[in-house]
């Protein structure tokens, strides 16, 4: 199943993370696909601001360190950006195996290989005018029937 | 004194050894970072080290190397340091059980290094820069303003709300088909605009009273103008966004600093410096930017050497070094800390001390 939500703005992104945030389990992957610039990582923040409860929550880009873990959230969270690998195997060695106890948000899945989930949300972001952007969710395996709820 | 520093944090594995008399800038008795040897340049770029089995399998033969260079043997030395957060921990790990098993067998103290202590000491490694001091650091990973009162004596006055300002620099140099690394690339492609004010870019959070970052919004400006541009951009095209691109983080790294100053010189009537750290520091645009900042605000710009700015072991090594003068050496039961802010307190009270 699919949602296709238009984003007019920043404000938009932000009730979107509101709108998702509380289906959000631990073991739970979403991916979050789109060109750079696409808004990937402020959907993330604002997702991670939500479950903190806290609008000032630090939440860097995670593309130099490869992944930023926010353990005091519930769900425990940790935060991808693969765009850097080049080889699956080099996520294993980031904790993707210990990060299967958390929700894993993920920038650049291309990058997860035969490691990428067959139970997973898909969110993939465009740009689409001056401010706005559209985002098309999709459900996969056990978040096919998830995805109705949100 | 001399010290080894060993740096596996994240995309460089370097070592190095350093020294001091005691007060006064230091020496380099050797510098070794691997992206740097010839053998290790399959691609004329760094080749960046996400696994820890990189570090592993090049770290031995990098120390070696480091005393073959500086000529001498680990029983010369005073300490061993290596960087034990913030980074990647698989990375992380590997640099400290080094150092931790050398300093076991020989008994030297060791020192578990702060990655951004490293950056921040490093101009008093090359011009021996007297505490406090104003540090701007600015790289790939990191864009923060710092308050150095002392080693280990760190305030915040400001950090990226998103993306490091070396991060904006790859990411529109590859959203406008430059290429990596973005840094040089765009400088050069700026260089040649005929109209640098041509394209309308947001200077992000100028005129707010704090003295944070923010640089994904610009990122999305360009991907804007590119996509406006119908996708597809000349030489032309590319001169003018890129020097368009300058402009826009210059002024706000301007803006920024001029706030970080007014702080700094409130709380620090006495401190006349401003460091920069970091590969952007590099870039001689900024750079000018920059110094004449200083010069309106009768301020001192001081820049370590490029080599000493990028990711390197004499930087720990120096630090290192510092903390070992002061009796600062660490436990064997030291545990690498992936998150290490030099300023734990900055988040609940970004300014506080600093107006008092």
């Amino acid at each position: 199943m699919t949602l296709t939500l238009s984003l007019a703005d920043e404000s938009a992104t932000k009730a979107l993370a509101a709108r998702l945030a509380p289906h959000l389990r631990g073991g739970d992957v979403v991916t979050l696909r789109g060109d750079l610039g696409a808004g990937k990582t402020a959907l993330a923040r604002f997702l991670i601001r939500y479950l903190a409860g806290d609008e000032a929550e630090e939440v860097p880009s995670p593309t130099f360190t490869l992944v930023q873990t926010y353990e005091h959230l519930t769900p425990p969270l940790w935060h991808f950006d693969l765009y850097r690998l080049t080889d699956p195997g080099e996520v294993v060695e980031l904790g993707w195996e210990e990060a299967r106890e958390a929700c894993a948000l993920v920038e650049w899945p291309e990058r997860l290989g035969p490691l990428l989930p067959r139970d997973r949300l898909d969110v993939q972001l465009t740009l689409d005018g001056p401010t706005a952007r559209r985002v098309v969710i999709t459900g996969h395996g056990a978040w096919e029937k998830r995805v109705a709820g949100i | 004194m001399k010290v080894l520093g060993i740096e596996t944090s994240c995309d460089e594995t370097a070592a190095a050894i350093v020294e001091d008399d005691g007060e006064g800038p230091g020496r380099v008795l050797s510098n070794v970072v691997l992206s740097q040897l010839d053998d290790h340049r399959p691609y004329g770029g760094v080749v960046p080290e996400i696994a820890a089995r990189a570090h592993l399998q090049h770290l031995d033969r990098l120390v070696r190397q480091a005393l073959d260079e500086a000529g001498l043997g680990l029983s010369d030395l005073d300490g061993i340091a290596a960087t034990a957060g913030p980074g990647l921990i698989g990375g992380v790990m590997v640099g400290v059980m080094t150092a931790k098993a050398m300093a076991a067998v020989t008994g030297l103290p060791f020192m578990a290094v702060n990655h951004l202590e490293g950056h921040a000491l490093t101009a008093r490694l090359t011009h021996g820069v007297t505490f406090p001091f104003l540090l701007l650091l600015v790289s790939g990973g990191h864009c923060q303003l710092l308050a150095v009162e002392g080693v280990g004596r760190y305030r915040r006055l400001g950090t990226t709300i998103d993306d490091a300002v070396g991060e904006a620099f790859d990411k529109s140099a590859k959203i406008m088909g430059l290429g990596y690394p973005g840094g040089p690339l765009m400088e050069k492609a700026a260089a040649g605009a005929a109209d640098p004010g041509r394209f309308d870019l947001p200077v992000p959070m100028k005129g707010r009273p704090d003295c944070d970052f923010s640089f994904s919004g610009l990122k999305t400006a360009v991907r804007r103008h590119v996509e406006n541009l119908g996708g597809t951009l000349t030489d032309a095209d590319r001169a003018d966004l890129a020097a368009s691109f300058h402009q826009a983080v210059g002024d706000s790294l301007i803006d920024r600093c001029t706030k970080a100053l007014k702080y700094f010189k409130e709380a620090f009537p006495d401190g006349k410096t401003l460091v920069v750290a970091g590969g952007v520091a590099a870039n001689q645009v900024l750079r000018a930017r920059l110094m004449d900042l200083c010069r309106r605000h009768r301020f001192d710009f001081v820049a370590p050497p490029l080599g000493l700015c990028t990711d390197n072991g004499a930087m720990i090594a120096w630090a290192g070094l510092e903390r070992l003068r002061l009796g600062l050496t660490d436990g064997l039961d030291f545990a690498p800390r992936p998150r290490w802010p030099l300023d734990p307190g900055a988040k609940a009270a970004p300014f506080a001390g600093v107006k008092a």
